[in-house]
């Protein structure tokens, strides 16, 4: 027997696991009110993941530590991650506008929630009062990780390879929306790039800088090539191409 | 190595949980300083074992081979000044190296170091604890490890980290997958995911009977599932940052990575979380897939091997080698690309993966078959797999033209070229200059002092 089904044997509390729940416990709250409150989107994400490791602890606690360290592997070191990823990319000043659209929809949602929030309790509590965990020994007799297969390959293996064709589809749906189809003669790989670089029509050096053979160091001044002529490769697109006023080309009187 | 013995100090899963509180203390507090000593001696190693393979001596100035170098660097990062960028986000910016060096910690206390032994008169393993899980537990720890990075790179505020960040977020993920994916077979192979359990099913060789003599077969993963241990060791070269995966921090493209902003002590706390997670790592190697803190074969031959506190010192060995292996590995390849590297993972080592995997069930599967018949059936199907990759037939090459040919069918107006046979003449005033050098002759002094 493992150390994780001793502390839950036969649905006793006992004083080790007491503690732990109400160090955590009140951890776990505090991590889901900061993820409401936390003005910052990453800050309420990690607020969220505190959570989620405190929820992983109980379910050690309660006797599976597999779904535990699944509950942090998969969901706080994979799931969240990727939301924190995307979040990041947002950009780390998107806070919360504090602007009310709708009048008074706070007040709403707090007292809705409140009153959600003690309706699931007090019927979970009257409900569970007294109630025993009955069948845990057996559940994990040869083992939790053993018991947990042999549920998942057997009886429900078709809602387990449901869950995993929704998934499957869902990553399939998101790759095909997100790839963008070429077709092979496009490629181009490395030996096709540098023919194609110095093919006649093509200047294979670096685009002359601007300004840089000329009389202004302004972007819009076209540079002069080596062998004198004027160019315009080197001026961005989108700067109009205009000729110096004579009071632009005058000295400036700067040097005495 | 009978059965007795084995039954003797193979620590199961019943005897943790039973020890007094000083001696979990003791272990605890063990495991952590062998955290620590791992870095300050594994920064040195790195220093001089990479200055061996560059011809040079490496750090050899303070202390007795330079032992010393890595304590007086820390001491002079600790007196430097802590550098809080006006952009950061400074609760982050504080956490995200502690949770760093936090989870590459944790992950040391499922890690056997050796068998039962009697500390004080308590019989007790060699390891902090051990759960059924334990593995899992190291997962989790080293997918804690990313939040660390991650965040560093975010709450930078600059740009370089948070790039850092993404990729190391990117690179740990995907790596995580082939890691899990490779230890499965581990799992399947010992039936059990606890850390002292898996150590104890490589301890029993398989006997087999060749020609009437009884040969005991390697118990080892590392040979039993060879190709789950290669995939393995390179998913944690990418799950540990270290060259040739050290995108996150490659100073080529970023700087230093998710560490750019960072300075004095936090940045000291991340280059202790990457080194105990190089070393933790090591041990987890040699955990799954090396026989733990079991001997090699030679040293079998001695009955007592696998007894007492010898063990740790094979264990040690093994995860020192592993060490030098990661070294190496940095001393010897450059960096990869970054979406070849993740074309690597997902491409590469993911279906050779999932498909040794179902090899494997395979064979497994089969149960009324013999250990020579499944030896038969696995070295086929390898020198099958051998035969076919040496005879594959290669892309048929073009008869490649010559460079002279290559400059005559270029169009006309292309770039020009310069004659083929272009000679430069020589200067007239070379002859003179040679002539009249006096021939170097410098006797070279003994340089022990050197720096």
């Amino acid at each position: 027997m493992t150390t994780q089904t001793v502390l839950a044997a036969a649905g006793e509390v006992t004083g080790g696991e007491e503690v732990t729940f109400w160090i955590l416990a009140p951890l776990a709250l505090i991590g889901a009110l900061g993820m409401v409150w936390a003005r910052n989107a990453v800050h309420s994400a990690l607020w969220l993941v505190l959570t989620m490791l405190c929820l992983g602890v109980f379910y050690v606690l309660q006797a599976g530590p597999f779904i535990g360290m699944v509950q942090i592997i998969v969901y706080t070191g994979a799931i969240m991650m990727l939301f924190l990823f995307v979040l990041m990319l947002v950009g780390r000043d998107a806070s919360d506008s504090l602007i009310e659209t709708l009048r008074g929809q706070r007040v709403a949602a707090v007292v809705l929630g409140l009153g959600f929030a003690g309706l699931v309790g007090t019927g979970l509590y009257r409900a569970l009062d007294g109630v025993r965990a009955a069948g845990l020994d057996q559940a994990n007799a040869e083992g939790n990780v053993q018991g947990i297969a042999r549920l998942l390959f057997t009886k429900y293996v078709f809602a387990f390879e449901l869950t995993s064709a929704l998934l499957i589809t869902a990553a399939v749906g998101a790759m095909v929306l997100a790839h963008v189809e070429r077709r092979k003669e496009d490629r181009m790989d490395q030996v096709a790039t540098m023919k194609a670089r110095f093919r006649p029509g093509n200047y294979p050096g670096p685009k002359p800088g601007p300004g840089v053979f000329a009389t202004s160091s302004s972007v819009a001044t076209p540079a002069r090539l080596p062998d004198g002529r004027l160019t315009d490769r080197g001026i961005p697109e989108i700067m109009p191409v205009r000729d110096m006023t004579a009071e632009e080309t005058a000295l400036k009187g700067t040097d005495k | 190595m009978n059965a007795v013995i084995l039954a003797a100090q193979d620590p199961t899963l019943a005897d943790f949980g039973k020890d007094p509180w000083w001696l979990v203390l003791g272990k605890i507090v063990f495991a952590f300083a062998f955290g620590l000593l791992a870095t300050l001696l594994g920064v040195w190693f790195e220093r001089r074992v990479v200055g061996r393979m560059a011809v040079r001596p490496g750090p050899n100035q303070v202390g007795p081979f330079g032992l010393l170098q890595t304590l007086a660097d820390g001491l002079k990062m600790a007196f430097k000044e802590d550098i809080l960028p006006r952009a950061a986000d400074k609760v982050v910016f504080f956490f995200a190296p502690t949770i760093s060096v936090i989870s590459a910690v944790t992950a040391l206390s499922v890690i056997p170091f050796g068998p039962k032994v009697s500390i004080f008169g308590h019989w007790t393993p060699l390891q902090v604890t051990d759960v059924s899980v334990a593995v899992l537990v190291i997962l989790a720890c080293s997918s804690m490890g990313v939040y660390g990075i991650v965040l560093g790179g975010w709450a930078s505020g600059s740009t370089y980290p948070l790039l850092g960040g993404l990729r190391s977020s990117a690179q740990m993920i995907s790596y995580e997958v082939a890691m899990g994916l490779s230890i499965v077979a581990v799992f399947m192979t010992a039936g059990t995911m606890s850390t002292s359990g898996i150590v104890a099913a490589q301890g029993d060789a398989t006997q087999l009977s060749i020609g009437g003599f009884d040969l005991p077969a390697p118990g080892w993963y590392a040979i039993l599932l060879l190709p789950s241990f290669i995939i393995f060791f390179i998913a944690m070269v990418g799950e540990t940052n270290r060259a040739p995966f050290d995108l996150p921090e490659a100073e080529s493209e970023l700087v230093a990575g998710f560490m750019t902003e960072y300075s004095s002590l936090k940045f000291a706390l991340f280059m202790l979380s990457e080194y105990v997670a190089m070393v933790t790592m090591s041990a987890v190697t040699t955990t799954l897939f090396l026989g733990g803190w079991r001997a090699p074969w030679p040293i079998t031959l001695w009955s007592g091997a696998n007894e007492g506190w010898w063990p740790m010192l094979w264990f040690f060995g093994k995860v020192i080698l592993l060490v030098f292996v990661f070294v190496w590995l940095r001393g010897t390849l450059p960096r990869l690309r970054y979406d070849q590297f993740m074309r690597f993972g997902w491409k590469v080592l993911l279906p050779i993966n999932l498909v040794w995997i179902l090899v494997l069930a395979g064979l497994r599967s089969i149960e009324d078959w013999q250990t020579n018949d499944r030896l038969l059936a696995t070295g086929i199907g390898a020198g099958v797999l051998l035969l076919a990759t040496l005879f594959w037939p290669s892309k048929k090459k073009q008869p490649k033209p010559s460079p002279q040919e290559q400059a005559d069918s270029r169009p006309y107006g292309s770039f020009p070229l310069p004659p083929m046979d272009l000679q430069v003449p020589p200067s007239p005033r070379t002859k003179r200059v040679v002539a009249e050098r006096e021939p170097a002759n410098v006797v070279a002094g003994s340089d022990s002092r050197e720096v």
